[in-house]
């Protein structure tokens, strides 16, 4: 069976199809994109799978369990961790801050050890830390440690995004457009470090773009979607030389 | 300028940066310890005051500075402490008991309301509160066989380890000292743990803290519990200050007066919260001042410009009788706080980071660094 | 059952007034995003200043009545012009503390010029009853009820028919747009406060002959009007005035059925209610993130 898998799934606002069984499967550690005009559900099914909406009908799967009906605090446990397409940073606070918050899974202290800040608690706190340094080396972001969110540029929030995802230490990510308002040297950073999220930590990732030299630099396979439904499904080469694809698409 | 060199993990995670804190703190702590034995028992009972509601501060500063959860019903939540102490006492339950057991009910009532909370935001949520504590100060004064009403309770001093410690002495001072004490090092210990984090990530994006695996809804709930359990600690040691309690005292009025506490003080800062309270407690005696004092010191200064005695002694009298007039304290919170929303976002705690950054940056500071950001086009209907 | 209808008369002119002070809650909300909890206080000023003019100046009632809409008018776009403007784009908490400082201001203000003792005015509803049968029907609450309708009427034309209508409900969306639109959203700002103004000075106004003008009754109406902006539904006009009428409605059978203390805090009981079963109210729209 496969890592992760999406049955027939579907979202309905109403009259609004946003997805219509879709189904799909992952293998492990494997690069999936995610291709297709806007507004052709990608993001929503994101947004399924996170649990911020809740699916009118069909399943999901991951490591061969039910995921449909775990809360969004729950998916994240299990080792799916997710960007958001327009940042959801926490832009009062220093971007490590942010990164430690990405470590919340794996806390393991109670209440009241924290409020009285025993030795375990301390403990923890410098463990936490030294992982989330192992993230900010991976992604370079060592000059911007302390500043806060809200005075950094745009390129550099989009991979802060990343690292908190990342902090969480997941087995699967859903990455939402990771280069949208790159720039190309930006981009060509990202492409990088999603191949190198597959070769050296050994995560699945699932993305959504639209740029197609970064899909067709780091994909493994892809699938088109429109009007929420599967068009095609298969290495990117065969999907960008689909006549539907094309059509809806990419054009001629 | 000092510059701080961290080697080790742990120079982030300590509660004192560096030396210099420790000894400013620790020559203010020395200062309050001795305090009950060099002033007079007027500023005593006043700093009392200032413990107690700094206390209230941090814990609405818990639930509204970091967790974003905005609450104008905390006197609800001081009145719930207040009367289960007043309450037991009357059974002869020994203070360390009736202090515990006020504290945890009002948590758990906090809880209770956090719930229904969860579903809430912004304005919403400021309604419900402010319909809380008004349903409350009903019930307080409606349940006569527990509460007595309208007529209100007497609180007995406290009876500790055999000794009366009555609210004037300097016992309850170091108790009052203690609790706050105690409440802020909570807070920052709080602060630097993954609660507290989770806190502050509730606030700022609900839907990222939902995706980094934290329960938002256990953690309001939290959060929510811990705040009115803080209060009900003060509620217990607000009744034993004024030894009689009644529902007039808890007021939607008293509730904005801690938002004032915060506000004024620095919405997001622990400093804040007592700075925010020595603030408000000073109101008072201000405006006594202002009544006895204030006009002969200006009909003075009047005279020695040169106006004549009868002019001087009718500006006296002018000032009196402004100073006199039934709503001026009203007025002057009003001013206050439009002028501290308008001028002094960050309140006096952030007024004094600046004179302090002032110092350290001379000549170069400039004013900009503070400078907030408006932000026209995120509406809060779809935070 | 004529005490009933007496009841239902007395709570829907009652709750008419909450509607009013709700509509310009939800004047200013639409339009900016600003709750004002100072509302039920310019509500009070106005009272005052008709006061002033009617019983101190002796003018007309109709003309004193004029007069205090238009100071009042003119004042709304003071206050805003003072202490709203500089932080419209600050959090809303800090606004809503602004809000609250004002009305504590207001409030102050009054009882130092005015003092603070009841104040009646000599209106043409004061006395008079309309028979129906053996119904007897106050006019000073008919009179309440009607002009309620007229309000509701001409705003219901000006929001939706006029282009400045549309332009304030453009501003409430998305203010940086609107201004590149070429909306004069600082104009329009203004001038929803003056018509929340001079609507809650209507208000203060009409209910002076059923409760005496007192500098502390804005705190406690305004504080009622939540529950009617939020039974409505936060962001709807119409709403706003239904969820009055029925918060009046409620409170008044609650007086008269229900016993000692009910009253009081039946409103906020249902507000408790519509907010934990129905957030948006009868007529407001759920309100969702988009990610």
């Amino acid at each position: 069976m496969s890592y992760f898998r999406a049955e027939n799934i579907s979202l309905h606002f109403g009259g609004l199809k946003a997805v219509d069984a879709v189904s799909f499967a992952v293998e492990k550690g494997e690069i999936l994109s995610i291709i297709g005009p806007n507004g052709a559900g990608k993001s929503s099914i994101f947004n399924l799978i996170s649990r911020i909406y809740t699916p009118t009908s069909g399943k999901i799967f991951f490591e061969d369990q039910d995921i449909t009906d775990v809360p969004a605090y729950g998916i994240a446990r299990l080792g799916i961790a997710r960007t958001f397409q327009n940042i959801e940073l926490f832009e009062n606070a220093t971007v490590l801050s942010n990164l430690l918050v990405g470590r919340h899974r794996h806390s393991a202290t109670r209440l009241w050890q924290e409020l009285l800040f025993l030795p375990s608690v301390r403990a923890h706190e410098k463990e936490h830390r030294r992982r989330v340094e192992q993230v900010i080396e991976f992604l370079d972001l060592e000059p911007h440690r302390d500043k806060l969110i809200s005075g950094l540029p745009y390129g550099v929030r989009k991979v802060i995004e990343l690292a908190r995802a990342l902090c969480s230490e997941p087995k699967l990510i859903l990455l939402d457009e990771p280069s949208s308002g790159l720039n190309v040297e930006e981009t060509d950073d990202m492409s990088f470090w999603i191949r190198d999220m597959k070769s050296e930590l050994g995560i699945t990732v699932v993305m959504v773009e639209h740029d197609m030299t970064l899909v067709n630099r780091v994909s493994d396979r892809v699938i088109a979607l429109n009007y929420g439904r599967v068009l095609a499904m298969g290495s990117p080469a065969e999907v960008q030389g689909h006549p539907d694809v094309v059509a809806a698409y990419l054009g001629a | 300028m000092r510059f701080l060199f961290k080697t080790k993990y742990e120079d982030d995670i300590r509660l004192f940066p560096h030396s210099g804190y420790v000894w400013s703190y620790g020559t203010l702590l020395v200062l309050l310890a001795i305090a009950p034995y060099v002033l007079s028992s007027y500023l005593v009972s006043q700093l009392v005051f200032v413990c107690i509601y700094a206390t209230v501060g941090v814990a609405l500063l818990i639930l509204t500075g970091f967790t974003g959860q905005a609450s104008l019903g905390h006197a609800a939540f001081l009145a719930i402490g207040a009367y289960t102490a007043a309450y037991l006492q009357q059974f002869n339950v020994p203070f360390p008991v009736y202090f515990l057991a006020a504290g945890l009910l009002t948590g758990v009532i906090g809880a209770i309301v956090g719930f229904p909370a969860l579903r809430l935001q912004g304005i919403y949520l400021v309604i419900a509160t402010i319909s809380f504590a008004f349903i409350v100060e009903e019930i307080l004064a409606r349940w006569e066989s527990v509460t007595h009403g309208n007529e209100g309770m007497r609180v007995k001093a406290i009876q500790l380890l055999g000794t009366s410690v009555s609210r004037d002495s300097p016992g309850f001072y170091f108790l009052c000292l203690a609790v706050l004490i105690l409440t802020i090092v909570g807070s920052l210990n709080l602060l630097r743990s993954p609660t507290g984090r989770a806190f502050v990530a509730i606030r700022d994006s609900e839907t990222a803290a939902r995706s980094m695996g934290i329960n938002v809804a256990l953690y309001k709930v939290k959060s929510f519990a811990i705040s009115a359990a803080i209060t009900g600690f003060a509620g217990v040691l607000f009744a034993h200050k004024l030894s009689f309690i009644s529902p007039e005292m808890f007021t939607l009025q008293l509730s904005i007066e801690f938002i004032i506490v915060i506000l004024i003080g620095g919405a997001f800062s622990l400093h804040g919260a007592v700075l925010g309270a020595i603030f408000i407690v000073m109101i008072d005696p201000f405006l006594t001042y202002l009544k006895d004092d204030m006009p002969g010191i200006i009909a003075g200064v009047a005279a020695t410009l040169g106006a004549g005695s009868e002019r001087a002694s009718h500006i006296q009298d002018s000032i009196a009788a402004f100073a006199s007039a039934n709503g001026l304290k009203g007025a002057i919170y009003g001013v206050i706080i439009v002028l501290f929303v308008l001028f002094e976002p960050l309140g006096l705690y952030g007024r004094w980071l600046k004179i302090k950054l002032f110092f350290q940056l001379f000549p170069l500071y400039k004013r900009a660094t503070f400078k907030r950001q408006k932000i026209y086009v995120k509406s809060e209907r779809n935070r | 059952m004529l005490d009933f209808v007496q009841q239902l008369v007395s709570g829907i002119a009652l709750g008419c007034v909450y509607g009013l002070i709700a509509l310009g809650f939800v004047l200013v909300y639409k339009a900016t995003e600003v709750v004002n909890f100072a509302q039920g206080d310019l509500m009070m000023l106005g009272g005052f200043f008709a006061f002033t003019f009617i019983g101190i100046l002796g003018l007309n009632y109709w003309i004193g009545f004029a007069a205090a809409v238009a100071a009042m008018a003119l004042f709304g776009m003071l206050a805003e012009r003072l202490v709203v403007r500089p932080i419209l784009g600050y959090p809303q908490f800090s606004i809503i503390m602004a809000t609250i400082g004002l009305g504590y201001f207001l409030r102050s203000i009054a009882g130092m010029i005015w003092g603070t003792d009841d104040f009646k005015i000599e209106t043409p509803f004061s006395q008079g009853v309309l028979r129906i049968g053996a119904l007897v029907l106050a006019y000073d609450k008919l009179s309440v009820i009607a002009a309620t309708i007229i309000l509701c009427a001409l705003l219901y034309l000006f929001f939706n028919k006029t282009t400045l209508g549309t332009a304030m409900r453009a501003a409430s969306e998305n203010m940086l747009a609107a201004y590149y639109m070429g909306i004069p959203v600082k104009r329009v700002v203004s001038i929803v406060w003056a018509i929340s103004a001079a609507v809650a000075t209507c208000a203060g106004v009409l209910l002076a002959p059923i409760t005496f003008i007192h500098s502390n009754v804005g705190l406690v109406l305004g504080l009622k009007a939540f529950p009617a902006a939020v039974l409505g539904g936060f962001g709807s006009i119409p709403g706003a005035v239904v969820g009055g009428v029925l918060i009046g409605v409620i409170e008044s059978m609650a007086g008269f059925y229900l016993p000692e203390g009910w009253k009081d805090v039946a409103a906020y009981i249902v507000l408790l209610a519509v907010l934990l079963l129905k957030p948006e109210g009868l007529f407001g729209l759920p309100m969702r993130k988009k990610v």
